[in-house]
Order: C-alpha cells, then structure tokens, then sequence
C-alpha cells in the first residue's frame, strides 16, 4: 500500500516535471513566433512600392533637342528634362490653383524625375513619343496603398489632404495605381524618403565590417590561442592573461567603443564612420570569444596524436601545424563564424565611433562612410514618417537572416571538417 | 653471448612534481636484442620507457635525475637535440594512434618531415617496405589513400609500427602494444617483433607474462618505482632470484 502510493507519488512528480519543461519550451517558442510574426507582418511589404502610371510626353521641343536630327546619349543625357517631367507629374489630375499642383506633384516619389530620365536613356527610340511609364509613387501614397493610413479622421491630422484622397480614388478608379517589387530597398542606398531609402549601403557596410574584423581577429586569435595552449609554460602570467581574457570576453561592447573612439579616431586619427574602423573596432570585441572557441577546440584534439607525431620526430611547431591546428580547425571555424555573428548584430560600438551617420551613398571601399544593419534599424525606428516602420522591419527581416545564413554555416563547417579519431 | 649494450640508464630517477615515480634504475637495453619490462600497474615501466626518448619532456612537472645514455651519448645532455633523439628512437604506443589521414599518408609522414624519401617513387618505396614489415602490406595494399583510422584496432597498431619504422630507427620502444588488441591480432604482432629484432633493438613494456617470455631475451621486473630484477629471460622465468619477482611471474603476487 505504501508502496503504491510511493510509486504514484513518483509518477506525478515525473509528470509535473516534464508539464512545467513543455509549457517552458512553449512560452519560449511562443515568443520567438511572435517577434517573427511581428516582424514579417510589418516588415514584407517594405520589398514592395506603389506605382502610378503617368503618361510622359518625350517632346523633342520640351527637351530643348529639336535643333538636333539624331542625338546621341550624351545629348539626351545633357538635356533639358524639367519641362517633361513637370508636365508629366501635372498631368495626373487636373487642378484648379497652385496649391492643387502642389499636392498633385507630391503624390510622385522624391526620385521621379531621375526615374523618367533614366527610362529615355534605356530607351533612346522612345525619343519624341508619349509613354506610360509606371512612377514610384511618394511614401504617403505607398502607404495609404497598402493601407496603413486611416482616411477616416479630419483632414489637418493627415498627411494626404481632401483633395490628394480625391486624385488617389480617381487614379484607382483608372486603374492607374499598381503595385511592384522594390528595387530601391535592396539596391539604393539611404534617404530622407522612405520610398526610395534602401539598405544597400548597410548591408555594404556590415560586409566591410565583418570582413574586416576576420581578416584581424582571425588570425590574431589563433596565434593567441594556439600559443597560450600549445606552448606557454603555465605559471602565474599565464593564468593572469587566461582569467583576462574571459573577462574581456564579457565586457559590454559600448566599451569597446569607447576604446575605439579614443584610439583608433582619437590616437591614430583614423577616419570617422567609415567600415575600416567598424570593423577594427569589433575586432576588439571578437577576439576574446575567438581565442576562447580556439583554445577549447585545440584541447579537444586529443593527445596521442600530439605524442604519436613527437615521437617520430616532429618538432613542436610541426605537431602544431600539421595535426593539432587542421585538427581543431572545425571547432575554429565554427567558433569564429559565430563570433563574426555576433559582431554583425552589434550596434552600440559602432553608434561610439559615428557609423550611425546620414549616408546617400553606397560604399565601395571600406575607408568610405556608411552605417551597418542594426544601425540602419536603430537610425530608421526613430524617424517618423510611416514608410519608415516596415523599412525598419524589413531590414530587421533582412539581419535575422544573414546571422541564420551564418549560424547555419557555422554548423555545417563543424560537421563538415569534423573528424573522428 | 649477449650483443653490446645500446642504451645505458644509470641512476635514473623521476619526478612528477614532488611525488619520485622511479628510483635509481639501472638497466641497459641490448642492442638488436628484446627487453621486457613487467611490473604491477603503477610502477614505473612506461614513465621509464618514456625516459629513453625524452617524450617526458612533454609532461611540465616532469623531471628526470641520473644518466642515459645512447651509443656512448648522454641523451639528457644539453647538446641533444630532441628530434633528432626520437629520429633515433622510435616509439609505439600503448593505444594506437594514428593520425587521421590515409594510409600513406600515416606513413609518409615521417619520412617527409625528415627528408628521407628522394622523390615519389623513392616514397612509395618506403612506405611499402614500411607496411610489408609491419606485416600490414597485403591488407591495405588497395587502399592506401583511405584514413588510416577506418582500421581494426591490430591494424592500427601494425600501422602505427609501420610508421615508426619507416624514418628507419635503431631503437623502437614499445609500451604494451598488444593491451587493445585480441589475440590473434597479438600473436602477429608479436612474430613481427620477432622480425624486427633482427634491424632494430627494442624495448617492450607488458602485463602478460607469457608474451615477455614468447618475445624477449632479457627481462626487467619493476615494482613501486624500482627495478627489483634484470637478468635474461630464461633466467626470470625459470629460477628468480628475487621472491617478489617469483610471486609476480607465477600470479601469485599480491
Ligand atoms: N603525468 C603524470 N603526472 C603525475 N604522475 C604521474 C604521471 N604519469 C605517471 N604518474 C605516476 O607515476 C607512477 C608510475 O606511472 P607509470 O605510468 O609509469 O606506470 P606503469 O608502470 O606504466 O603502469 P601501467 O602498467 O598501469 O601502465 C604512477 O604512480 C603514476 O601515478
Ligand atoms: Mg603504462
């Protein structure tokens, strides 16, 4: 009897146990689907722009080119296009006064006159003719598109006035407003217009970043690690830099800033903003977690193999080189792929030494300025326009997906390389 | 009729931190001849062998007192240079441990390292000869570029005496070789030391009293860090003098 009631006592227990375990394990995936959910929802229908098809008239006497019979790109390059491209945004609707022609130009992006000039010089033939072209509508536009503005509430507490509402319904009506992938989120850099921001220039500026802070930490931590494991002798100065160095790795990465914007731009005046010092900067920040992913891969290798190769007379460095180090290589790589993920998603060191500046251009070479993605998200979550949220949301889209190409990459070298013995 | 000695350990005493592991040994290693070390476990016999191609000095609080000498040369003398001492002196461990890479490779790489093999052919020569006197050849003679750890345990064994051969050693030290291994596995092993004897003098660690008899001439019984007996082979196991080393040889001991 008492027994039983022993064993029933164990069974609940038992089954208590493994409840609390699912519901935990539930509560923490049930997050992790709200945030992507979150994320997705606001964040998808940022690689999407509204378009509105204008008719857009290539006059030759608009373009100031009617004295030329054939001319080249450079010509049309070099021509007049702001008669054609006034026409063409006035021509969406007809207004009465100046403040009508206003709001009616506002409903084009703040790129569309590039957009009509670069149309003639992909299409030189279209020279002296009229066409649709389908127009990147503005960011308040796009919005109320996608339905993210209310039309509801009076008018001085819209951004679109009574009379843009009334156009957009018109052109709707004609079916002139469409809907197109973005190829300004992905390939443009930023701007002050959230339909034609991108994150180019971010994504280019992380690259550089993480590029660059392999290229330091990398082989700095393996030195380091294979030096401190292989053959530092231990005594005290030993264990003061091993008890260092897992200190370093928990020091909060605003620090590293800081240590970044006295040295590196203070000491060694080395450019502001700019990805080269981004990257040396989360170097820093690295190297600890490398050395300590180094060092313990090295004393996985077990130490027959060490002895085998010594004893046919293989000096230390032989051992190291040919054995031990391509030995512990997959738990080097994998180690050092998360760290690198890490870094990518690191924002406060770089705010410390000015990458969270206002950048138009792409970067092309690391010494130019740009900002990285997490910076990118923190500089757009505090704008206030509306088409900046899924902006926001989307490079966040974009940022979770490059540290899951590079988690996953780091699995895979550890089972790729990974050796049995 | 005994040949020269090839080694000479006088006094030898060990260290490991503050705790002695060996006292005073002596013992000499007749050249082109087998030595057997035997003892309990725990005395001595492996951080002895270890001493003769100084893989102690991998161990930090290691230390080695006394003399050894190699063909006349104090092997612990400052001018030695260690990896030319274990070029010298080969040695076969008690687990097998190949590296794992191919077959050829395992071999190979001594050779390269020292700067042995003339050209590739030259190598493959000497990777052949390697194997065939390890008595590994016929097995894996198809199957030279597959890693030499998808291997039985014997094969590895006879892979890893094949490798400590190939950079052609006068001394092969071997710490029970055989404790992995099952028996038919031993017995090859065991009639591959006796082949070996011929090129190579050797120094064989064992727990099995009836391998030390089947294989060596001479005989070293160690117990708590000292060197209790050393006499021929015949002489241990036919009429001790010692009573600890009679007590051991018959199992009687405890
Ligand atoms: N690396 C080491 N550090 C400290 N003490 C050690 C070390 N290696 C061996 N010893 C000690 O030295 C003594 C002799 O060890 P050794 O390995 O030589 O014994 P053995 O005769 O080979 O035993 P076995 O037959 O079990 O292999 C033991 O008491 C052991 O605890
Ligand atoms: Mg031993």
């Amino acid at each position: 009897m008492i027994r039983e009631q022993r064993m029933k006592k164990r069974y609940a227990a038992e089954k208590r146990f493994q409840f609390l375990g699912v519901v935990s394990i539930g509560i923490s995936i049930f997050f992790v689907c709200l945030l992507l959910f979150k994320v997705f929802s606001t964040g998808s229908t940022a690689f999407f722009k509204t378009t509105i098809q204008t008719e857009v008239d290539f006059d030759k006497k608009l373009l100031e080119l009617e004295d030329i019979k054939n001319p080249t790109l450079k010509q049309i390059k070099e021509a007049e296009f702001f008669d054609v491209t006034y026409k063409a945004a006035t021509s969406l609707y007809p207004y009465k006064n100046d403040e009508e022609e206003k709001s009616v130009k506002l409903l084009l992006g703040g790129n569309y006159e590039y957009e009509i000039k670069s149309y003639l010089l992909k299409n030189p033939k279209m020279l002296g003719k009229k066409v649709i072209i389908e127009l990147t509508a503005s960011d308040d536009l796009d919005q109320l598109h996608k339905g993210n503005f209310p039309r509801n509430i009076p008018e001085d507490r819209r951004r679109l006035n009574n009379f843009q509402l009334n156009v957009y319904d018109n052109l709707v009506e004609q079916g002139k407003i469409g809907s197109s992938i973005s190829d300004y989120f992905l390939f443009s850099g930023d701007s002050r217009d959230p339909e034609i921001a991108g994150v180019a220039g971010a994504v280019i500026g992380s690259f550089f970043s993480i590029i660059i802070c392999l290229i330091i930490s990398f082989p700095i931590a393996l030195m380091a690690a294979v030096y401190l494991e292989e053959f530092a002798p231990k005594n005290v100065i030993t264990d003061i830099i091993e008890i260092n160095i897992n200190n370093l790795a928990a020091v909060p990465s605003i620090v590293f800033g800081l240590l970044g914007l006295g040295m590196l731009l203070g000491v060694f005046g080395m450019p502001r903003s700019t990805a080269l010092v981004g990257g040396m900067t989360l170097s820093l920040m690295t190297l600890p977690t490398i050395i300590i992913a180094c060092r313990a891969s090295l004393k996985a290798v077990p130490p027959s193999i060490r002895e085998g190769a010594l004893a046919i007379g293989a000096s230390k460095v032989q051992t190291v080189c040919h054995h031990v180090v391509p030995l512990a290589m997959p738990g080097t790589l994998s180690g050092t792929i998360i760290g690198l993920a890490q870094a990518l998603g690191e924002t406060a060191p770089l705010l410390l030494i000015g990458m969270v500046a206002f950048v138009v251009d792409v970067p092309s070479v690391p010494t130019d300025p740009s900002t990285s993605l997490p910076v990118q998200i923190y500089l757009w979550s505090e704008s206030a326009e509306r088409g900046f949220v899924e902006k926001t949301s989307a490079t966040i889209m974009l940022l979770i997906g490059f540290l899951v190409i590079m988690n996953s990459l780091a699995v895979w070298a550890r089972q790729k390389f990974e050796r049995k013995w | 009729m005994s040949n020269k000695n090839k080694i000479t350990a006088k006094q030898v005493s060990v260290f490991y931190g503050s705790k002695q592991a060996l006292f005073d040994v002596d013992l000499n290693i007749a050249e082109k001849e087998v030595t057997a070390l035997i003892g309990p476990s725990g005395c001595g016999k492996s951080t002895f062998i270890r001493c003769l191609n100084r893989m102690n000095d991998v161990i930090d609080i290691c230390k080695v007192e006394g003399n050894i000498e190699i063909d006349g040369q104090d092997i612990y003398d400052n001018s030695v240079d260690v990896v030319q001492l274990r070029e010298k002196v080969g040695m076969v461990f008690q687990k097998p441990n190949p590296f794992p890479k191919s077959i050829y490779e395992n071999i190979s790489y001594g050779p390269n390292i020292h700067g042995i093999a003339k050209d590739k052919t030259h190598m493959d020569e000497i990777v052949e000869t390697s194997l065939k006197r390890a008595a590994l050849w016929d097995e894996v003679k198809d199957r030279l570029d597959q890693p030499g750890t998808g291997l039985s345990g014997g094969q590895q064994q006879r892979l890893c005496i094949a490798r400590a051969i190939s950079i052609n050693p006068e001394v092969i030290l071997m710490d029970e070789p055989c404790s992995a291994l099952d028996p038919i596995a031993t017995a090859k092993i065991e009639s591959l030391i006796d082949e070996l004897k011929s090129l190579y003098t050797i120094a064989i660690v064992t727990h099995s009293m009836a391998q030390a008899a089947r294989v060596s001439q001479h005989t070293g019984f160690f117990h708590l860090g000292k060197l209790i007996e050393f006499d021929s082979t015949e002489k241990i196991f036919k009429n001790p003098e010692d009573k600890m080393t009679q007590d051991y040889i018959t199992g009687r001991f405890g």
